[in-house]
């Protein structure tokens, strides 16, 4: 127990790092637009006086190291700004779009994994036979088919063409809970299959690795069977890099969220921030990259934690 | 006896494997008629990308136009043609931007111990923002264009490289040639190039070529959602994205310019698969 | 050694032929091997790498992967044929009636699951016992392979353990179900030759205890002697040689074998003599041997080329301080090899290391010519590596797969700025020859050589600066026996040619007892005895001397069980508290130039 009390703490330090540095990355992005941030968010047509004005709402005039300072203080008292276009504060905006993004990012990881684990272990197990082909055949050709486009597909064949899922919406509070989630049904399986792929191919070539080594041919000389050499031995020892491709597909899932949210008109995060992009919303991207960044880092603080669970090796 | 030192392959076996590997000469082809048909566009397209013919308007493929037609009556064939030239251009011009990025950092990190922890930490802030936020942050801070586009994915995708670089070359400073090396006193710029780099070759060339396809699929969901290139010049993004509204009764509109990304995409997999297999005999002997 | 009641014997093979699929077709790597092991016998399979040896033992357990192999003949385990069970029936005889145990303990334990769990689940697979009961029985067992603190350390992780622990675990686990037959494949070879006398003492005592048949598969005829009683040569996948081990090491009939007995070295053939001597030269055609000249001596009164005086290099881990090198001292004169030898951690390669300046040392002080290069910076050390070089155990990593030998051998040349291109090129010719090989060769790339080849490559490579002296670290401990002979061969004329000086860095006795001048023995990051090579060899003083020095497997049969019962104990650490101040070592001369460090 004291082993994993110290090891927490230590990566609890690196995790504070990182959250910085992101912290960081994020204000500069925003100070890198050529010209003036206010200028540009207005547009042509915005008077000296607007600007000015607009200037001194975002703070443009104090020092950049002040900016930053404000920056700073202002996320750790949970403020991220104000939406210019929305008249809101980011969080609230924020807020209000995170559930649909939460339950899309859920669903998919979780239709990922089931058809991930069980295909690419029994391919491995299977290696070189048709089943194993088809299961790399298919996932190459999966990891090449942009979500959006699947979604687009998706649509046209089962809403449009067969009516069960609805094209687009989600509903509001008003709408039941189940209801809401049917609308998710499209998108999470569009997001969850294409990136079943990658965590498929991975899983194989972990598998592949582990049932070459060693200690996987002692179980055999124990006489154990092949079940128990394939779920106990190897797999446990397999877990320790997928949990990785797991939490780093889930970075990948929230990049996909943003497209296909857009596709499905799902009111979400993703959603937010395009329609920020186009009205020049710098608040609120800054707000939603910083929440997503540091939501990740927090899973990556996870699997971090997961590792130690499973592999008793881990130097803490 | 099998050891780290035996990476490396001489070409001309290399090149025998390349046509033993099926796949591997499968997703050459595919790109190599990709890359054709976007050099040769304006000599093999049939039309002007942006002709514009409102008589022929959302006509279902046929002879005359093998893809069909838009609601404008432009011809999807030679759009899909053309818009392969700014899918290349942007991928290309991220490869480059990410690579020259992701080995500076990665060889700086895994080569002198001083670098590493905070080279190391600032990859990992980067890598938490997912690659297509990042870029669209980029994008909105710098403006749509197709320079800014190539520069924040190539930024977006050189800590994959930087990782995969700093790890390589982690491995390789504990061999023994690259103490060798040292022991013999060569100047370090020699010894990064020419034991470093030069053994870091096959790796990089592997993952440049998955963000090579990376940088495909993020152009094409930026140009969806508006918020890439914009240039008059279609590309196969914001096809999609204009056929969107009359996919109902002119599915074409998106089949062909989706079957083009895909195919290149794909395409693109094959090669870095195939190339991994030759250059690590290892994961070739289990596959 | 015990005496065989004439009966069936456990396992007998006929004719095994196991073919391998190539992209050509199958391919046998071995051919019509037969042999029997009785109870109570231990036979060995020896042969070097690529004779096929691990191949007939994976066979024997139908290891090998099935769809990529192929096995026939007849595999008899108490007249049943193994080839011809079901894969239910082979699942009861592995771990059943034929325990196995591997080469390399440190990856042979599953390392996600305790050390209790993996002997455990043995006795639930055969013996049908529950986990519980399975427990009790585990540290039974670990207690019968002398695993100190058996019951504490049940439930800990095989990481937790030294390699010489873990094989005791891998033994454990064979013997759960009491085996008729054990078949251990190299399981000393990853091992310190003190740890190897433990084990192997281990594994008789149990052999007689359980009557036990024992296949063993080795590469060292040393070990061959010590525990055989009948002994299988393979070459090539070929049985060449079959027989009782003393009359194979009286009177070998096959070539390969009297070649392979003539080639390997052995403690205590040197004689009268005073400086190294050169390995016999073997007739591989006839394989007789002709043993090799006596070198030169070493003037005593030139000044020494590297003095190191009180050396340390510590550096920190989380949980402590390791002192891997601690107050070394030692001189080299021009023309003279001294030999660090030690088991692994002892800092002897950290020594090389630190000598050449690949790390930095934390105290002492290093003269090399006399020049003091302990804190030379970028451009005195540059002109220190003209001076000081070094060659590298694995052959297969000490050259970059993209460079063309000469290309490489080159390099330092050019670098230092010591000829033109031109002049290089003639240098590289001469260097290769120099070698061994031929001039021609430069234009290819290291792929295209065996190991022995890239060795002397290596050696070349370090030769192109014109050093005075050259740590050798493991230079030829990767090397098969007839290569090893050859290169250590090269090393000696090279050394006579030039008056280069060698810090020999071996844990392999034999070949420092030929190769060295003086020896300095190393434990724990000290040098506990340092002296001429004959005081060292043939009057040891220090007690980790002496057992380093008895527990070195003699290739003679008759002067088996000379070694005295070793003790059984896990090598300390060199790491300690950060607060941790090594204590100030003094050493008594026992003979001139013979020192010994006193006991604390």
């Amino acid at each position: 127990m004291a082993r994993i009390a110290q090891a927490l703490l230590k990566r609890l330090g690196g995790m504070a790092i990182v959250l910085a540095l992101v912290v960081t990355v994020v204000f500069i992005i925003v100070r890198v637009t050529p010209g003036d941030p206010a200028a540009v968010m207005l547009g042509s047509d915005a008077t000296p006086a607007d600007i000015a004005q607009l200037r001194e709402k975002m703070g443009l005039d104090a020092p950049l190291l002040l900016q930053y300072g404000q920056f700073v203080l202002g996320i750790l008292q949970g403020d991220l700004g104000q939406s210019i276009f929305l008249n809101q504060p980011v969080t609230t905006a924020l807020a209000a779009r995170a559930e649909p993004t939460f339950f899309l990012t859920l669903f998919s990881i979780l239709i990922a994994v089931a058809i991930a684990l069980p295909v690419g272990i029994l391919s491995a197990v299977k290696r070189g036979t048709i089943f194993d082909q088809i299961v790399v055949t298919l996932t190459m050709v999966a990891a090449s088919v942009p979500s959006f486009w699947l979604g687009l597909i998706l649509i046209q064949v089962f809403a449009v063409g067969q009516g069960w899922f609805p094209a687009s919406g989600y509903g509001g509070p008003e709408t039941p809970f189940l209801e809401r989630l049917h609308h998710l049904v499209l998108p999470a399986v569009a997001l969850g299959v294409v990136n079943s792929a990658l965590i498929t191919r991975f899983t194989r070539a972990a598998m592949l690795d582990v049932l070459g080594d060693d200690y996987v041919r002692t179980a055999r000389a124990k006489g154990a069977g092949e079940g128990r050499v394939i779920l106990k031995h190897a797999l446990k020892n397999a877990m320790i890099p997928i949990i990785t491709v797991i939490g780093l597909s889930i970075a990948m899932l929230v990049a996909g969220a943003v497209v296909t949210e857009t596709v499905f008109g799902l009111p979400g995060v993703g959603n937010l921030v395009v329609s920020a992009v186009l009205r020049r919303d710098y608040p609120v991207i800054q707000g939603a990259l910083l929440v997503v960044a540091a939501i990740y880092v927090l899973i990556n603080f996870i699997v971090d934690m997961l590792y130690i669970l499973v592999d008793p090796r881990v130097r803490l | 006896m099998t050891t780290m030192a035996s990476v490396s392959m001489p070409f001309a076996s290399g090149l025998r494997r390349l046509f033993g590997n099926r796949a591997m000469l499968f997703g050459a082809i595919i790109l190599g008629i990709v890359i054709l048909a976007a050099i040769l566009a304006p000599w093999i397209a049939p039309y002007a990308p942006n002709k514009l013919s409102i008589i022929n308007k959302l006509k279902p493929p046929s002879m005359t136009n093998f893809f069909g037609t838009d609601e404008f009556g432009r011809d999807i064939f030679s759009r899909a043609i053309f818009a392969g030239r700014i899918s290349l251009l942007v991928s290309l011009g991220v490869v480059v931007i990410s690579t020259v990025l992701g080995v500076i950092l990665g060889v700086a990190a895994g080569f002198f111990r001083r670098l590493d922890a905070p080279i190391s930490r600032l990859l990992d802030a980067m890598m938490s923002f997912p690659d297509i936020l990042l870029a669209i942050a980029l994008v909105a801070a710098l403006g749509p264009s197709l320079t800014t586009v190539i520069l924040a994915l190539g930024i977006t995708y050189a800590p994959r490289l930087a990782r995969i670089v700093r790890g390589s070359t982690l491995v390789l400073r504990e061999l023994p040639y690259i103490e060798a090396a040292v022991a013999m006193g060569l100047p370090t710029w020699q010894i990064l190039a020419r034991h470093v780099l030069l053994n870091l070759a096959s790796p990089i060339l592997v993952q440049a070529t998955f963000v090579f396809a990376s940088a495909m699929l993020a152009e094409a969901s930026l140009s969806f959602l508006g918020v890439g290139v914009s240039t008059d010049m279609p590309t196969w993004g914001t096809m999609l994205a204009s056929g969107r509204e009359y996919m109902n009764n002119a599915p074409w509109l998106m089949v062909f310019p989706g079957l083009a990304i895909v195919f290149s995409v794909l395409s693109l997999q094959l090669l870095g698969d195939g190339l991994r297999d030759l250059v690590d005999p290892r994961l070739a002997k289990e596959s | 050694m015990t005496d065989t009641t004439k009966k069936t014997p456990v396992l007998s093979v006929e004719n095994l032929t196991t073919s391998f699929k190539t992209p050509e077709g199958w391919k046998a790597v071995i051919r019509n091997i037969s042999l029997h092991v009785d109870a109570g016998e231990t036979v060995a399979i020896v042969g070097e790498s690529g004779s096929g040896k691990s191949v007939t033992a994976l066979s024997t357990m139908r290891l090998l992967p099935a769809g990529r192999s192929r096995t026939e003949g007849r595999i008899l385990l108490d007249g049943t044929d193994l080839l011809k069970a079901s894969e239910a029936e082979m699942r009861k005889v592995r771990g059943g009636s034929i325990g196995m145990i591997f080469q390399e303990p440190m990856t042979s334990l599953n390392p996600v699951f305790t050390i209790g769990n993996q002997i455990a689940e043995a006795l639930v697979l055969h013996r049908g016992l529950s986990w519980s009961q399975a427990e009790v029985e585990t540290v039974r067992l670990m207690e019968r392979v002398r695993i100190p603190a058996a019951k504490a350390r049940l439930h800990e992780y095989p990481h937790k353990f030294s390699g010489g622990m873990r094989q005791r675990v891998m033994i454990a686990m064979a013997l759960a179900c009491r085996p008729k037959l054990l078949i251990a494949d190299e399981p000393t070879t990853a091992l310190d030759v003190t740890i190897q006398a433990e084990i192997l003492h281990l594994l008789r005592e149990l052999q007689r205890e359980e009557n036990m048949g024992v296949l063993f598969i080795t590469h060292d005829m040393g070990v061959v002697a010590e525990i055989a009683d009948r002994t299988v040569v393979m070459f090539r996948g070929d049985m060449v040689e079959t027989g009782k081990t003393d009359e194979i090491f009286a009177a070998p009939t096959a070539t390969y074998t009297k070649s392979l007995l003539a080639s390997i070295p052995r403690l205590g053939t040197m004689g009268s003599a005073v400086a190294p001597k050169r390995f016999p030269e073997v007739d591989a055609s006839t394989g007789t041997a002709t043993d090799g000249r006596e070198m030169n001596p070493v003037a005593s009164t030139v000044a020494p080329i590297l003095k190191v005086d009180n050396l340390a290099v510590r550096f920190d881990l989380p949980n402590g301080r390791v002192h891997a090198v601690e107050d070394v001292s030692f001189d080299l004169r021009p023309g003279e090899t001294l030999s660090l030898v030690g088991e692994s951690g002892c800092g002897k390669s950290t020594t090389g290391r630190a000598i050449i300046r690949l790390l930095n040392p934390s105290a002492g002080s290093i003269v090399i010519d006399g020049q003091d290069v302990t804190k030379a910076g970028t451009r005195e050390l540059r002109t220190m590596r003209r001076t000081s070089q070094m060659i590298f155990q694995d052959p297969f990593a000490s050259l970059n797969p993209r460079i063309t030998v000469g290309s490489a051998i080159a390099e330092p040349i050019l670098a230092h700025g010591l000829m033109g291109r031109k002049d290089a090129k003639a240098r590289v010719a001469e260097l290769l020859e120099q070698v061994g090989l031929s001039a021609a060769m430069a234009d290819r790339h290291p792929h295209e050589f065996s190991g022995g080849q890239r060795q002397r490559i290596s050696i070349a490579r370090a030769l192109a600066l014109n050093p005075k002296f050259i740590v050798a670290d493991e230079a030829v401990s990767a090397l098969d026996v007839s290569v090893k002979a050859q290169v250590s061969n090269l090393l000696l004329d090279l050394q006579e040619k030039r008056g280069l000086a060698y810090l020999f860095i071996s844990h392999d006795m034999a070949v420092v007892e030929r190769m060295s001048h003086r020896v300095a023995v190393m434990f724990l990051g000290e040098i506990v005895e340092i002296g001429p090579r004959a005081a060292i060899f043939d009057n040891p003083q220090h007690a980790y001397t002496q057992r380093l020095i008895s527990a070195v497997p003699i290739p003679d049969p008759s002067r088996r069980g000379q070694t005295p019962p070793p003790l059984t104990e896990e090598i300390k650490s060199p790491v300690r508290p950060f607060d941790y101040v090594a204590p100030k070592r003094s050493y008594r001369e026992v003979s001139p130039g013979h020192f010994v460090q006193d006991v604390a």
